[in-house]
């Protein structure tokens, strides 16, 4: 049985890898867009955040996790959105 | 049985979000990649209100309308011009989400999971705290040069790079005083040490080396996103913030290769390389500056065939896009060769030009990289250059002494003919004085960017009329 910080270690650099695989292909067109597409992506944090804010353990934790809700969910909501809203532009 | 389920969908999320990435390839497919990656995002955040220890849910549906509202509210209301800031800024808000989650652990948000080492866990939050802290308190001082609510030149302390030394390793002191003690109030103060860090990063940090900062602080958010999933132990947290900190990584790379400075210096904070004095007294700058008007330059325009707009962000600065695409209307339908000529670091974020000319309807296929348009440059007539400078300077090329030096250049003065527009005769934001405004074939048009091309535009019109 490997342990679980293996895995995720694992799984980081394999992520990373594909990663770099994926997003060489991105033309300079489209930087921004891609730019703002995977901050939108990195808004991820925001499952986290919902069960912090969800967990009701305890008052600060509780607070923190709404907190990072708010933040991430901008986060998530403005990145996806302004994506959209450039990549129409190109469409056209 | 039920965590199992939830995993899985992390990791269709992460499969999602991969292929979303990857439809970014093509204008064509991009719409449709960003689709399938807020599906993804849809998709995790559902399964994750399946985790059983959610109980209260009031929190979080004040937190996402808030959120909703805000987010959406800025992506709707944010001139295409504001955008470098508008990135800047949402990158710093998923910096922060990650370190306030971390810091939550720490008041028992989330049970550790079997198997994993207490020491580990924690050394993990300290470093979630440092790179979440780091990314939005730089990132707000990236927003508020850009939006101007601060003085966008690069300010410096004395010993700035030891200090920001200093700083790191007290971060990651205290980050081995949190994994020993496990007491909260390291996780604050670790927090605190990193805000001061990120301001120290980003402010020495000015206008045009702005695309290499953002693009570092996005490749920071993904990395703080993984790092919490290492806190969280989530598989797709892990997953997906690697692949957005290997775009943010990518995109510095090439900003870093644009302007010739090494990545690794881009890391320890090496931006921003300001002209000395002895290296301006070294350059000999021979002939004499000509300015021209509206109507000469028309006329110019008239006997040209191939005709290159070479952008800056003195576009973006007076929104001159729309001005310009009357303009390339106008020579398109006379049959006269039109492109755009765009470097990499125009602007003050990777892309910037592009999303600009998007905007106002330029065609994609009229837009050329470095590269083509360097190719294409001698065989070119008139090189309009609208509010570009070190871009286009020949020192880059020419000399070895100058900060910008080694710098790749769209060579617009191997174009038949150049016209500059400019506000003034001042250097670009390098300090490099710019001897392409001396040379035999180039012309200065002074005045604001979108009103000189407007009146380019109307004497053509009426020029071809007589």
């Amino acid at each position: 049985m490997v342990d679980p910080v293996t895995v995720g270690i694992i799984i980081f650099v394999l992520a990373l890898i594909s990663g770099f695989e994926v997003i060489t292909k991105v033309p300079p067109l489209l930087h921004t867009p891609l730019m703002s597409g995977s901050n939108a992506i990195s808004g991820i944090t925001l499952v986290g955040s919902l069960v912090a804010a969800g967990a009701g353990e305890q008052r600060v934790a509780e607070i923190l996790g709404t907190l990072a809700v708010v933040f991430a969910s901008v986060n998530v909501f403005g990145g996806y959105l302004v994506t959209d809203r450039m990549l129409r532009m190109f469409r056209k | 049985m039920r965590e199992s389920l939830i995993d899985i969908a992390y990791l269709v999320s992460a499969v999602l979000f991969i292929f979303g990435l990857k439809l970014l390839s093509s204008p064509k497919t991009a719409v449709r990649g960003n689709l399938i990656s807020a599906f993804g995002m849809l998709l995790a955040v559902v399964a994750t209100l399946f985790v059983k220890d959610i109980v209260h849910f009031r929190n979080i549906a004040i937190g996402l309308i808030i959120g909703a509202v805000a987010g959406g509210a800025w992506a709707y209301l944010v001139k295409m011009t504001q955008m470098p800031q508008t990135v800047a800024i949402f990158n710093g808000f998923g910096g922060i989400a990650s370190a306030l989650v971390a810091i939550s652990t720490l008041y028992g948000a989330f049970k550790i999971p079997e198997g994993v080492p207490l020491e580990w866990n924690r050394a993990a939050v300290g470093l979630s705290i440092i790179v979440g802290s780091v990314t939005f308190f730089g990132s707000f001082i990236a927003f508020a040069k850009l939006q101007e609510i601060i003085k966008g030149d690069p300010i410096s302390l004395p010993l700035h790079k030891l200090w920001n030394l200093v700083l790191l390793i007290s971060a990651l002191v205290l980050t081995g005083f949190l994994v020993s003690s496990g007491n909260v109030n390291f996780a604050w103060i670790i927090f605190g040490v990193s805000a001061v860090l990120g301001v120290m990063l980003v402010i020495p940090i000015g206008g045009a080396d702005m695309p290499v900062a953002i693009s570092l602080l996005n490749a920071y958010s993904g990395l703080a996103a993984a790092i919490s999933g290492f806190v969280l132990n989530n598989y797709g947290l892990i997953i997906t913030g690697s692949l957005v900190g290997s775009s943010g990584f990518i995109l510095t790379k090439i900003m870093a290769d644009a302007m010739n400075r090494k990545f690794v210096d881009i890391l320890i904070g090496n931006v921003t390389i300001q002209m000395t004095e002895e290296a301006f007294a070294g350059v000999q700058i021979k002939g004499r500056v000509k300015k021209t008007d509206p109507q000469e330059v028309a006329i110019l325009l008239d006997s040209a065939n191939t005709i290159a707009f070479v952008p800056g962000y003195g576009m973006a600065v007076s929104q001159a896009q729309f001005a310009v695409k009357e303009l390339f209307n106008l020579l398109t339908k006379d049959g006269k060769e039109v492109y755009f000529a765009i470097h990499p670091v125009a602007g003050r974020m990777p892309g910037h030009m592009n999303v600009l000319l998007a905007e106002a309807d330029i065609p994609y296929d009229k837009i050329k990289t470095l590269e083509e348009s360097n190719s294409l440059i001698s065989e070119t007539d008139i090189a309009f250059v609208i509010g570009a400078n070190d871009v286009v300077n020949p020192l880059a090329r020419d000399s070895k002494d100058t900060p910008i030096s080694g710098m790749p250049i769209i060579e617009v003065d191997r174009a038949k003919t150049v016209i500059v527009l400019k506000r003034s005769m001042r250097a670009g934001f390098s300090g490099v004085p710019n001897p392409l405004f001396y040379l035999d074939n180039s012309y200065m048009l002074f005045g604001d960017a979108k009103q000189s091309i407007q009146e380019v535009a109307k004497e053509f019109k009426e020029y071809r009329k007589l």
